[in-house]
């Protein structure tokens, strides 16, 4: 057993600074108590749909989830808006289809087969319209950002004046989590921005837990069954491990050496 | 190599035994004598059998699904990560795969350098098994960089860039390389096909380092030559097998833990961004399993010498039957080896600690005089240690030692500490 530990904390120690690697520059990342962490994490379906309506309402008019179907809305695991509100949501979006018969494109209103539709027709109509700057797509941003959902979740409530001495360029903002602190997103979220169907008071920092919970499902769709099937894989193999070690020692035993 | 000829019992058997010896074969494997003092060190043999065909099952599953065209290459992973079945456990399993095979194979290899299994008659197996290394590395960095996302794309040019330090050719071997000016489709589809291809010539080579092993039959902790069978061996079957199976199981469990709880921590986050030209990314590294050999690359201020410092910081492996001049195998017997063995591990983990670091001030400096004694251990301590160093009394058979039989009583002792 000692063996194995010795293994294990070898390994952790190898991890711990390639880790650290990563999170050179270290800022505090503002914490909150997320649903979806620990072995049984879920997502809570509250935030999920609440972050939606953030999404739609506020980031999507700039940032496309082109990896997501209006189908994933309703799907277990996800925000899990009944079959007729997803397909009430496609609907309400136009997108573009063709070539018809007569060679013509069309629009026509979303199903649910469909993947999100984008704000810009493409990547230069984007950064066109954003100063140069282009809004990346937010389908797998959580895992492509080093701190993850609290690296988005304290940007979101990271803007600040600059300090003294540092001056801006226009439509540059200055904000305490970004990368050297100079972002070309503007502060978009205020108190009571979105009106939330179920109620909750929409604060800058329930909107920003709310969007940031969207984001990690966008990114991650099947984590609820990763965990559960985690759990129910690491307990057959310690209950398995446990009979060969016992089995083990029962073959030794005809010998006289320990294992 | 069975010590007695092998019949099969029944007609039909015999027949085809006849024609095709397979169940000779197979009677072979299971009754081969496998010293019986072998400590859990010896069971990462099986666990990397495990991983290579772990590697190879998944991997056929993903290529059935993922597109190698720069356009499509991120496009399609993500579509395995949420479209098709299970397909992020598939994908989750084959990316964390790689760091667990790395994980044994460095257990797998540190465990011949305390032990002495490089020696004589062992130098083949030795061999076999640093070009296994290196194909790993290969396929590894070629698999890392199929996602097409930053840090695929931006290795890969950090890596295929070395090759323009060859003098007056460089430049044009790394234009063949890439199939272009820079790296871009045609690089991401021979990536593919050799990452394909490669898994299969490590598995050949498996079979070679497995034949060869059994030829003199498994080093052990005491590194005496034994008299096979005897009553210093077990068969292999069952005893060496359940044992080996009791290992697997316990990595499957850490293994399980990667993949199911913490699948992204041994990737790079600019992985998830898709791959831009333009773009370079502020630190550029390597998986962590390549970190040791990146630090050597960059301590060498020329990159033509740094590149035969990392080439050659693998190749001295291959000499090192002929380096270690100390005929006495097992360190366990070699107390000042084994404080240089310690220190080598140690020059090894903070390699790869500086490895993930900027090239820059105390880092680099560290990682110099790391990199220094890296080879000083293998081209100075271990042939001058082998000829002068005063090696412990070795006892004539395992039986001796465990049964406490050992006229020498600090053998004995020495033998308990390593399990």
């Amino acid at each position: 057993m000692k063996f194995f530990f010795r293994v294990l904390l070898l390994f952790t120690l190898i991890i711990g600074f390639q880790y650290n690697s990563y999170a050179a520059e270290k800022v505090e990342y503002l914490k909150t108590d997320w649903s979806f962490k620990g072995l049984f994490g879920k997502f809570d379906r509250g935030a999920l749909q609440r972050g939606y309506q953030v999404y739609t309402e506020v980031c999507s008019s700039c940032h496309s989830m082109k990896y997501l179907s209006y189908r994933n809305l309703a799907e277990k695991g996800g925000p899990e808006f009944s079959e007729e509100q997803a397909k009430a949501i496609a609907a309400s979006f136009e997108v573009k289809d063709g070539p018809n018969e007569d060679g013509e494109m069309f629009n026509r209103p979303g199903k649910l087969s469909d993947k999100f539709v984008m704000p810009y027709e493409n990547i230069k109509a984007a950064q066109a319209a954003n100063g140069g700057a282009y809004p990346p797509d937010m389908s797998v941003l959580v895992k492509a950002r080093g701190g993850g959902v609290d690296y988005i979740y304290s940007l979101l409530q990271g803007y600040e004046d600059p300090p003294a001495g540092i001056t801006l360029d226009d439509g540059v903002y200055y904000n305490k989590y970004m990368y050297g602190n100079k972002i070309k997103m503007a502060n978009q979220l205020s108190d009571g921005l979105v009106t939330y169907g179920d109620g909750t008071n929409a604060t800058v920092q329930q909107m920003s837990k709310d969007v940031t919970t969207f984001l990690m499902w966008a990114a991650e769709p099947h984590l609820e069954s990763r965990h559960k099937m985690g759990f129910k894989a690491i307990t057959y193999l310690i209950i398995l491990t446990i009979l060969v070690y016992f089995s083990m020692k029962k073959i030794w035993s005809r010998i006289e050496t320990e294992v | 190599m069975s010590e007695h000829e092998y019949t099969p019992k029944s007609k039909v058997g015999k027949w085809f035994n006849d024609r095709l010896p397979l169940l000779t074969l197979a009677n072979h494997l299971t009754d081969y004598p496998t010293p019986k003092n072998l400590n859990y060190w010896w069971t990462f043999g099986g666990i990397l059998t495990f991983c290579l065909i772990t590697q190879i099952v998944t991997g056929l599953v993903l290529a059935m699904h993922y597109i190698a065209h720069a356009d499509m290459a991120f496009d399609s992973v993500e579509h395995i990560m949420r479209d098709v079945n299970y397909g992020w456990l598939i994908r989750y399993i084959h990316a964390n795969g790689a760091s667990m095979f790395f994980l044994a194979v460095y257990i797998h290899i540190f465990r011949s350098l305390f032990y002495g299994s490089y020696k004589s008659p062992r130098e083949i197996i030795w061999i076999i098994g640093i070009i296994i290394y290196l194909l790993m590395m290969a396929a590894a960095f070629m698999g890392y960089v199929l996602p097409w996302g930053q840090m695929s794309f931006w290795g890969a040019t950090v890596i295929t860039n070395l090759f323009s330090a060859i003098p007056l050719v460089g430049e044009g071997i790394v234009t063949w390389l890439w199939g272009g000016y820079s790296v871009d489709n045609p690089t991401l589809t021979r990536f593919f096909t050799l990452h394909y291809l490669i898994p299969f010539l490590i598995l050949g080579l498996v079979v070679l380092h497995i034949w060869a092993l059994h030829v003199p039959g498994n080093n052990n902790p005491v590194g005496i030559d034994i008299k096979k069978p005897s009553k210093d061996t077990v068969p292999f079957h069952p005893y060496i097998v359940i044992k080996d199976g009791f290992a697997l199981l316990m990595f499957m469990i850490v293994f399980a833990f990667f993949v199911f709880y913490t699948p992204n921590i041994l990737g790079h986050a600019d992985n998830y961004i898709e791959a831009d030209p333009l773009v370079t990314p502020a630190h550029i590294v390597p998986e962590w399993y390549l970190l040791p050999f990146y630090a050597i690359l960059r301590s060498v201020p020329d990159k033509l010498l740094g590149v035969v410092a990392m080439l050659s910081a693998i190749l001295i492996l291959a000499a090192l039957p002929w380096l270690d001049t100390s005929k006495t195998r097992s360190a366990v017997f070699r107390p000042l080896y084994k404080q240089f063995y310690w220190i080598l591990v140690a020059d090894v983990l903070i390699l790869g600690y500086v490895g993930a670091m900027p090239a820059e001030g105390l880092y680099l400096l560290v990682a110099r005089v790391a990199t220094a004694y890296y080879f000083l251990h293998f081209l100075l301590i271990l042939p001058v240690l082998g000829l002068k160093e005063k090696t412990l009394p070795i006892p004539l058979s395992i039986t001796d030692p465990v049964l406490g039989g050992s006229s020498n009583f600090s053998t004995a002792k020495n033998q308990t500490k390593i399990e």
